[in-house]
Parts: C-alpha cells; structure tokens; sequence
C-alpha cells in the first residue's frame, strides 16, 4: 500500500468514526465505507463485495436511547484494512466479515469509553455556558466530534502498520474449520439484529404483514425491490381503510386525505 | 425585561440564514454524546448562532446558553422539529414575549420522547434497512451504483427532512404540541411500522443462513432417472447433452444416488422455517433481557461447533 492510500485510509477511518456517532450522514455504514478503502487501495471490487456482505448483517443495528449498537465503523473500517493487507482480493471477503463482528463488539468499549470523557467535556461546556463564550461551546463540540474520530483512526492505524505478511500469517493461523464455522454463525447472526426490530415494532396490528413478507419472499423469486413495492402498496391500501373507516365511525370529517376526492366533492 | 423596548424588537427577527446555520449545525447533535446528559451539548452547539443573535446582553446570553445545556435525547433528525419550535419561543422571548424557561424546556422535554417514538421505527427501522438492502444487494454483485445511490438517497431524504421539519416547528411554535397529539405522525408511525414488519419478514428468509448438513437418507435411483456420464459423446457434445439432461434441475438427476440431506426436508415444509424459529428464538431471549451481544457471540460458537460436529 503506498503512503497516499494509507493516509487516505486513515482520513476515511477518522471521518467514519465521527459519523459513527452523529449518525447522520450514514458514510460509517459498511457499504460506503468498505467501498471507498477498496477503492484508494486499488481493491474496488473486492471491497464493495465486502461492503455489501456487511451492510446485509448490520441492517437492524441501530442506537436507541442510551443503548449502542455494535460498533459498525470500527468493524467496517478493520474489515476492509484485513481484507486489503489480505491480499486475497474478493476470497478474503468471508474472513473479513468473520472478523468484522468480534471487533464490531469490542469497538463497543471504546465507544463506550468516549462517551464517558464526553460527561467532562459536557462539564467544560457548562462552564463556557456560564462565561457567555459562544466560541468555547463551538470548540469543545467539535473536541468531543474529534475524539470520536480518534477512536477508529487509532485502530486504524495500528492495522496499517502490522506488516501485510503479519496479517497474512495471523489469518493463516486461523484454522479452516474456525473461519468456516465463523462463517455459518455469521449467517445466523443476521438474526438478532431482525429480532431487535421485530420487538420494537411488533403489536397485533402489524403482525399479519409480517407473515406476508415471510411467505411472499418464501414462494417467490421476487427481488427485493418488487416486495419492497408490493409492501408499500398493501401499507397504503391498509391505511386508507382504516382511516375511511374511523372517520365514517366518527361521522366523516371532511378532509379524507384524498385531494381528488375532495376536489369532486366541491363540485 | 425592562430593557426589551419597541426599539430592539425589530432586530430580533431571525433570518433564513440564521435558521439555515441552526439546521447545518444540528448535524452535529450527537458529536458530545455523554452518558450524563446526552445530546445535550449538540443541542446549545445548534442553538448558538441563534441565542447569538437574539440577545446582545452578556446575562441574557448566559441565561440563554445554560437553558439549552439540559438533558436532551431524541432521535437525531427528529431534533429539527424541536429546534424549529425553540427557534420561535426563543424569538419570541427576546422580543419581550411571556415565554419563561419552563416553557422553553418543557417543549424539548415533552416533544423529544414522542418523537423518538416517531423517529426510531421511521428511520432506523425502516428507511435504513430497507434502502441499505437494496443497495447493499447491488454492491454485492459487484455494481458500484450500490454504495453511490446508498449514500445520496439517504443523505437528501435526511437533509430535506430536518430542513422542512425545522422550517414546520418554527413557523408553528407553540402550536406544534397540539399537532402531536392529532393523526399525522401517528399515522406515519403506524405506516413504518407495517412497511418495516413485511419488509423484515421477506428479508428474514433472503438473508439468515442456516443450512442443515446431516444426510437423512441415501437412496438408489432407478436407470434413467440420473444422468448415465459413461454414455455421453464426447467433448462438448456430450456437456451440452448433459445439460439438456439436468435441464436446470429438472430433468435427470447428476449422481446415481439421491441424497436427502436435513435442510431438504425442512424446505419441503417451509423453506425458511428454520431462519424464522432462529429470529423468534433471538426475539425470545431478547424480551428475557439477554444482551445482544451475548446472543451474537453465541451463535458464533453455536457456528463453530455446529460446523466441526457436522450438523452445520
């Protein structure tokens, strides 16, 4: 890797660590990020196979309230590194996710560690509060955005400088029935992250849909964006009878969310 | 509020612009996330171009700036209504308007947990996996469109989304608690939520693997059912009679014995049905307060081991 891909890798790495924590701008999310570290190291494709791979099992990872998610930026940006210091090309694809989750979840502690120094600079904020210093509120913001960043350059960094051969002999060393059998869970794991959703929103109104996304992807050969539509169109078509169907219990209100229909009905 | 005379109340109006700096800085909401008081550091970071504007003296600026260093915690797109709304208060505070902190707080406290309920199934649950799976699907056969649309979709449905929340929350002020509580964002909750139910359904059975390796039975095919390799042409010929043979899995069979391995006869009972047990089992031990973490790491080993003892 030439001295050019390893500083644009590590500018990726501090930008999609602080993302990670603003999850706003979702360039952290491995499909953007694993992509990109493909792309200034010259692995374009075997990176985006790699982005994709992971994006499907990270889908329903999500923060909520004070809970985080494993964390993704740092197991996107590892993954990607191996997968390039590697050298196996779209072959190391299957290590690297393997090895993406354990870091995902070790990234939690560091994640977590940020987020505790950020409860003192929480504390130099007030003071810049009490002080009228608009300035000093702006500065500590961006010094605890920063930090976040920090969390994935350093790892980063470490990974860039541990010889490729390093790497290569680290991965060699794990045994094929270990990444195998990594693999497989990797397959299972998807699960959990459906799971956490499926209990968030779940309640006796929305189960039928579910059962229906189930079946028609089961017996069909749809892709997902002609299920997704489908989805969209049964939602549309439900919600429009429940409403027409309140409204009527409450002796119709007028506005039926329908300007067409309320356009006749002025004439 | 002596001092808040007709002659200042002109030059506390804020400008689009002024608004447009509170809307980039919201941004940054989450970037001091802490676990004392959250986004609250984001939130004054946000205000700040604001409150710089409408109050020109220190104690009022001060007074200002430790109101808006209070707990704090949303979905983050889902500040920008909140902010918008604050943005008028504030407005109207400064122009000598009876608007006291506990009213200023009580809009941020009361808005946020809603919100959040809004927010939440809207974005992370439903928009996310669904324009990530579409995506992530062409990234995986190699298109370089995937992660582009990914990245450009998401980020001007977010930045139209909080600009027109934050633009909806001022102009209504106020008023917006009462809007809450009326059908709209309720019938956007309930929408996400069956949208992200029948979408998470189809995904379970296209993307949790499980494949059971154990052979159930090993039986003998009758002549004429498999492919007969000795009797084929030679050379291309005899791979293109093959393949009209195997007919894409529908003619004749490859090998002279059919196995039947433990996945097929779960796929003739419901193809799936294995992956939907594993999510409700998931769904199970996470409402038995189980961390996900834990459960991730132990479907790993449950891979490892179910691989070396060959049921996996």
């Amino acid at each position: 890797m030439t001295l050019i891909a390893k500083i644009l890798v590590l500018i990726i790495a501090f930008l999609a660590g602080m993302d990670g924590i603003l999850d706003q701008f979702e360039f952290y999310q491995p499909i953007v990020v694993c992509t990109l570290i493909g792309l200034v190291t010259g692995n374009l494709t075997a990176g985006l196979v790699l982005g994709g791979t992971l994006q499907m099992m990270v889908l329903g990872w999500a923060n909520i309230g004070a809970a985080v998610a494993p964390d993704i930026a740092l197991a996107s940006v590892a993954s990607a590194i191996i997968l390039v210091q590697g050298g196996q090309g779209v072959h190391g694809v299957g290590t690297a996710v393997a090895i993406a989750v354990p870091l995902a979840v070790a990234g939690l502690f560091l994640n977590m560690i940020v987020r505790t120094i950020s409860v003192a600079i929480s504390h130099l904020m007030d003071a810049a509060a009490n002080a009228g210093n608009f300035r000093m509120i702006g500065f500590w913001q961006w010094v605890a955005t920063c930090l976040q960043g920090i969390r994935i350059l350093v790892p980063a960094a470490l990974l860039l400088v541990i010889p490729v051969s390093g790497v290569r002999a680290a991965l060699h060393l794990i045994p094929g029935w270990l990444s195998a059998g990594m693999t497989i869970g990797g397959g299972m794991v998807v699960a959990v992250g459906y799971a956490m959703v499926i209990n968030m929103m779940a309640n006796k109104e929305v189960w039928p849909f579910f059962i229906l996304g189930f079946v028609i992807a089961v017996f069909s050969k749809l892709t997902l964006l002609a299920i997704g539509l489908i989805g969209l169109a049964l939602t549309l078509i439900y919600l429009n009878l429940a409403n027409s169907g309140s409204s009527n219990g409450n002796g119709g209100s007028g506005n039926t969310g329908d300007p067409l229909g309320d356009i006749l009905d002025d004439y | 509020m002596a001092e808040n005379t007709f002659a200042t109340e002109s030059q506390t109006k804020l400008s689009k612009v002024d608004r447009l700096k509170v809307w980039w800085r919201s941004t940054f909401l989450q970037g001091s996330w802490n676990y004392e008081r959250m986004q609250n550091g984001g939130y004054c970071y946000a205000m700040v171009p604001a409150l710089k504007k409408l109050y020109t003296k220190k104690e009022d600026q001060v007074a200002a700036l430790k109101r808006h260093m209070e707990f704090f915690n949303t979905t983050p797109f889902m500040a920008s209504p909140i902010l918008g709304v604050n943005l008028a208060l504030e407005e109207e505070r400064a122009a000598g308007g009876q608007v006291d902190d506990a009213a200023i707080n009580g809009v941020k406290v009361g808005m946020m947990g809603p919100l959040a309920g809004v927010g939440d199934p809207v974005f992370w649950f439903t928009a996310r996996p669904i324009i990530g799976s579409l995506c992530a699907a062409m990234a995986m056969a190699g298109n370089v469109l995937g992660p582009i649309l990914f990245f450009l979709v998401w980020n001007l449905f977010r930045m139209a989304f909080m600009w027109y929340t934050q633009e909806f929350g001022y102009k209504a002020g106020s008023a917006i608690t009462k809007d809450l509580s009326g059908g709209l964002l309720q019938t956007v909750t309930r929408g996400a939520s069956i949208m992200g139910m029948f979408v998470i359904g189809a995904l379970i059975e296209r993307w949790v693997k499980i494949d059971f390796k154990p052979v159930v039975s090993k039986t003998p095919l009758q002549k004429g059912a498999y492919i007969n390799w000795d009797s084929l042409p030679k050379g291309s010929h005899g791979i293109q009679k093959a393949l009209e043979l195997y007919n894409n899995g529908q003619g004749r069979a490859l090998s002279s014995v059919k196995v039947t391995t433990m996945q097929n006869v779960l796929d003739q009972l419901v193809p799936g049905l294995a992956a939907m047990l594993l999510t409700l089992l998931c769904m199970w031990l996470l409402k038995k307060k189980v961390s996900p973490i834990v459960i991730i790491l132990a479907l790993f080993v449950v891979g490892v081991v179910g691989h070396v003892i060959g049921l996996l």
